[in-house]
Formats: structure tokens, sequence, C-alpha cells
């Protein structure tokens, strides 16, 4: 186990420096330049700007700098906004980000899991269809459509909510609802087919043998088996809220990363960019490597050291 | 009834002879691979009529921007803004060209002395939403499409080949794909596709350089299966070449596999360029996807909902489509994939 992790962590490493190298890279390549309107600048007063923020370097030696100042958790000052280094502009915002990624990740869990027991307890009944379909629908329809569509009927429509506008939790609902949907369909439909395998093993006969209630067999011995492999599934979800969150907040103009992710690639803002770029691909991949352990930790059965999956 | 067999007539009783070539013969016809997954796919409805849905929508793409005598990249500013209006479904009281001006509801069509029908009503630019949607539809599948199929054709060769040599070579290529696998694909697609110039094929590029890794997995996976068992052994012992024998015999056996991945990177390519088109970085005007029809749709949401309703529909109607095509492929194709 402790091979399998230090091997992971390795990995995770080497990932992350090609991810920095490569954003670096592409940073350099992009056309446009980062000064808002820098067609109006004398050449001089370019130059005194470029100086400033090390852009006039050789690129080896901007590129060394970028990646030591990285490895402190620096990463670099925002060309945009008036002295904000990037590590607190991604602080502020983060906390919004969490917040609504959270709530919809909960919210979505328990509202999936909820469908899904239902539909694998009622089998082949209307339940079981209307869960499915809901499933079907949370899987395929992106996350900006149903935040666009619960925008217009809720907020424009039925004017129950603000129409972009970040005061209270009441502007957090129509969002949170729209990020579930994917985790919702997920769980629904991955509880549903592990209750079905677990409803028909042996041991629920056995449990129904002695005369448990329906309630007990339900909650203490099915729902406890589906739920460990979940965890495997949760995972790519929380990744899933992350990108659908890019959009959804635009939408909602909640000043979370997503909204200024897509700000800042409208204004070259490298720095910004960049950061942002590393700080998604830290939190994936960490993510991902969390549930993978976690999954081994508690699945006995599954043997990590023999080289991933 | 009467157990009593003696009082039967003789004559109601015929002797058979026993043949025994009978014995071994197969009453129902053989059925290959494909016929039999199309017998099981047959029951399932979901399927089916996302098939037929889906053919539809393929053939509407095509179809659509002639159907009505109006050019889906046509600036007419004299007609812009307008509602829906179907011939004949305006007698309902539907469709009939009404929409709001300021407070009050008018028919804009009256207002603005537009002899035309625009079936779908018209952008901001006076475009033709119904020809623009299909143009639109067709552009996404297309990219959808071509993504997928580099995203075959890379994958089966890098996960053919890391499979099929295995040891040094798939040593090296497993831990290639392991680093890049921690890429986020989002992440890559958004920076790739900001320094290219915007269009369809920075689109598929950008779809396609993270998105053959899955397949790949899954190609070396089935040919690792497969490599060692007797049928491959046999082709060794006789003599087939290495080409042979990935050609002939493990591809014909994996495609089951590959194509019902096919189904599920479809949608997620329709996705890709979707959102891409949503936040600016996709096709330019005045060029349509669904992505950025429902884009220009947004910005007018609070007036005419209809231009943003439809392509969004559209993308909605596909996306459950080549999902649910994907699900009943896998379960017809490959019982034991079942999720």
């Amino acid at each position: 186990m402790a091979k399998y992790i230090i091997k992971r962590v390795a990995y995770m490493f080497i990932s992350l420096f090609l991810i920095a190298s490569f954003t670096f890279v592409l940073m350099k390549l992009l056309p446009g330049s980062p000064l808002a309107s820098a067609e109006k600048l004398s050449v001089e007063q370019r130059e005194v700007i470029y100086e400033k923020y090390g852009l006039n370097d050789p690129i080896p030696v901007q590129y060394v700098r970028y990646m030591g100042n990285l490895a402190k958790g620096d990463f670099g000052v925002s060309f945009q906004f008036k002295k904000a280094d990037v590590t607190t502009l991604i602080v502020s915002k983060l906390k919004y980000s969490m917040i609504l990624g959270a709530q919809a990740l909960v919210f979505g869990t328990i509202v999936g899991i909820v469908l899904g027991m239902i539909a694998a307890l009622k089998q082949n009944t209307i339940w079981d269809y209307g869960s499915t379909v809901i499933a079907i629908l949370g899987v395929s329809i992106p996350s900006f459509v149903f935040a666009v569509m619960l925008q217009y009927v809720f907020a424009v429509h039925w004017e129950f909510f603000d129409v972009g506008l970040w005061n209270s939790w009441k502007s957090s609902v129509l969002p949170s609802i729209a990020l579930a949907m994917g985790p919702i369909a997920i769980a629904a439909r991955f509880i549903r087919t592990e209750m079905i395998e677990v409803l028909s093993s042996d041991y629920i006969m056995l449990a129904k043998a002695k005369g448990a209630s329906w309630l007990e067999i339900a909650f203490k011995h099915a729902f406890r088996n589906a739920l460990i492999p979940l965890i495997t599934v949760l995972g790519p979800v929380a990744a899933g809220l992350l990108t659908g969150s890019l959009v959804v907040e635009q939408i909602f103009a909640i000043p979370g990363i997503g909204e200024q992710f897509v700000k800042s690639i409208n204004s070259n803002d490298f720095a910004v960019i960049m950061g942002t770029t590393m700080f998604f691909s830290v939190f994936l991949i960490v993510i991902i490597l969390i549930v993978d352990i976690l999954y081994g930790i508690i699945d006995p059965r599954i043997r990590l050291s023999g080289g991933g999956k | 009834m009467s157990n009593d067999v003696k009082n039967f007539p003789k004559d109601a009783f015929d002797r058979i002879t026993v043949d025994g070539k009978h014995a071994e013969k197969i009453s129902k016809p053989s059925l290959n691979f494909w016929q039999d997954a199309w017998l099981r796919i047959r029951k399932n409805k979901g399927a089916i009529v996302s098939m037929f849905i889906l053919i539809f929508l393929v053939v509407m793409a095509f179809v659509g921007p002639y159907m009505v005598p109006h050019d889906p990249e046509n600036v007419r500013v004299s007609h812009a803004n307008l509602p829906p209006k179907v011939p004949g479904l305006e007698k309902l009281g539907i469709f009939d060209g009404e929409g709001k001006l300021g407070s009050k509801t008018v028919n804009l069509y009256e207002l603005k002395k537009v002899e035309e029908y625009y079936w779908f009503g018209t952008d901001s630019l006076g475009r033709d939403l119904f020809s623009r949607l299909w143009k639109g539809t067709q552009v996404s599948l297309y990219i959808a499409f071509v993504a997928a199929i580099i995203d075959m054709i890379i994958g089966v060769i890098y996960g053919g080949i890391s499979g099929y040599y295995g040891g040094r070579v798939d040593d090296i290529m497993q831990r290639v794909v392991e680093v890049l696998i921690g890429i986020p694909t989002l992440v890559i697609v958004i920076l790739m596709i900001m320094i290219m110039e915007p269009g369809i094929w920075s689109i598929i590029i950008a779809i396609t350089i993270t998105g053959w890794i899955g397949m790949s997995r899954i190609v070396r996976g089935q040919v690792l299966k497969f490599k060692n068992q007797e049928f491959v052994l046999a082709a060794k012992t006789l003599g087939a070449s290495d080409s042979r024998i990935i050609g002939k015999h493990l591809l014909p056996n994996i495609m089951a596999i590959v194509i019902i991945n096919i189904m599920f990177t479809i949608p997620t390519a329709i996705f890709f360029e979707a959102f891409l088109s949503f936040i600016g970085l996709g096709l330019q005007a005045p060029h349509a996807s669904l992505g950025t029809l429902i884009n220009d749709g947004y910005k007018f949401i609070q007036y005419q909902p209809h231009i943003l309703f439809f392509p969004a529909f559209i993308l909605s109607l596909l996306m459950i489509a080549f999902n649910l095509i994907g699900d009943g492929l896998r379960d017809a194709l490959d019982p034991k994939m079942k999720d």
C-alpha cells in the first residue's frame, strides 16, 4: 500500500510538472498582449511595463523563475487587477466556488441516493422508470443548459429568484440545483445497480427469512453495502462539478474561480490563467488520488499494489 | 381425459423412425454476432426510439437549411428579432408571429411589414433561426463525429501496440498515459483552443488531444485479454504475421467495445464543443454551432426565450439519444459490461 501511494504521488508530481511547463509554453505562444490597450502606449512605456513584470527576459529565464515560484506556491501577479497576486485572488474567490460545489455535491448525492434506492426497491414500477428518466436527463443534458433553463423559468419568468446577483443563500439555490443534476444522475444510476445486485444476494434472503422488516433490510443490510463503491464515482463527480461550475458561475454571476477563469481568458491575463490552471489541476489530481487510496482502504478486496486498475 | 390408450384406434398413431441425422440439426438459422446483437437491442425501447430521433436529427441537419428560402448566414437587419411564425399553426394562436414590444403584445410581422414566414423566428441580425439551427446541428455533429473517429484511430493504434507487444514497450507507453491521464481535460482543451485560430479544426484538435486516452486504455485491456487465447496461438502456430493477427483476429473481437466507447465519445465531444462556444472560445460568427446558438440565445433570454429554447432542446435531444443508444449497445453487445 505504502509503495503504491509513493508511486502515485510521484506520478502526480510528474503530471503537475508537465502541466506547468505545458501551460507556460502555451501562454508564451498565445497571440495578443496582456496589456489592455498596448497599441496606445509608446514603445518606451511598454518597455517599462514589460521590464517590471519580467517579460523582457529570455524565455528560459522566465521559465525557471516561474517554476521556482510555483514550487513556493506563488502564482505570480495578475495583470488585470492592481497589486493582486494570483494566490490571494484565487483564495478570495475559492470560498464561493467551494460553497457552491459542496452544496451541489451534498444535495446531489443525497437526492441521487434516494432516487436510486427507490428505483431499486420498486424495480420495474413507475417509480423506477421515473428515476431512470431523471438519471438519463441528468447524465445527458449539460449543466449549463440546465442552468440557463432554471434561470429562465424561476428567475426571469416567475421571478422567484434574482437574476445574476450574489447576496444571500437564496442566490445559491438555482446554481446549486443546476450543478447537482450531474451528481444526482450518477449517484442514482450507480446506487440502483448496486442495490439490485446486493438485494439478490444470499444474506438478504437470510435477513428476509429471519423476518427482518422491509425497512431494516433496505437500510441496514442492502444500503450500507451498496454505498461503499459510491466513493469511487464521487471523485469524478467532484471533478465534474468543477467543470460545470466554470459556466454556471458565469451564468449566475457568482464571484467564484470559474467566473474569474473565464474572465481572465477573455482578457489574456496570463498569470491568472496559469495560476488557475495549476490550481484546478492540483485539485483534481489530489482528489482522484485520495479517492483511489480511500477505496483501497475501505474495500480490502481491492489489491492496489498490482500497479493501478 | 382418458388415460386408456387402448381405446384409441390404431391408425391414430404413426410410427416415426429415429434418424441420427436429425438429432444434430439446428432448427434456427445461425446468427452472427451482429444479428444476435440486433435481436437484443431491438427489445430496448429507449435505444430504438433514440435511433429514430437520431436519424431524424441527422437528416434534418442536412435537409433543414434548404427547407426554407433563407440562408443561415444572411443578415437582414430589417427583419431582426422576429418571433416564430409557422403557416397553418398561426391560426391556432401559437407561432403566429406575436411578440412583446415594450410591454404590449403585438404582431411584429405586421408591424415590420414582413411577408415571409420565419418558422423559428430571427435573431438580432435578422438571420433565420430555423436554417441556422440545422446548420449549427450539422456543424456540431461534424465536429463530434470527426473527433470521435480521430480518438478511435489514435486510441486503437496506441492501445493495440501497447497491449500486443507488451513488455518494455507497454511499460513506457503506459507510464506516458498515466501522466497524461492526470491532466484535467477541460483545462487542456481551453488552453489549446486559446493558442489556435478559432475554427472547427482547432476545436477538433483540442477535443482529441486527450480524448484518445480512454479509448487506448480500453483497447489495451481487450488486447491483453485476447492475445493469450488459443485462437491467437493457433494463428501464430500457422505462421500468421503480427499484422494479420492484429487485423484479422484481434480487431474484430474488440470492435464491439470500441463501438460502444465511440457512442459515449460523441456526446462528450458535442458537450465540449457547446461548452467552448458558450464561453466564447468556439466558432466565430457568422458560423453557427449548437453552442454558439445557445450563447446567442442566452443574451436575449429575457425578451426572446425562443432563440435559446430551440438549440438547447436539440442539443439535449442529441445528448440523450446518443447516451441511450450507447447504453442499449453496451447491454446488447457486451452483457457483462453493464454498469
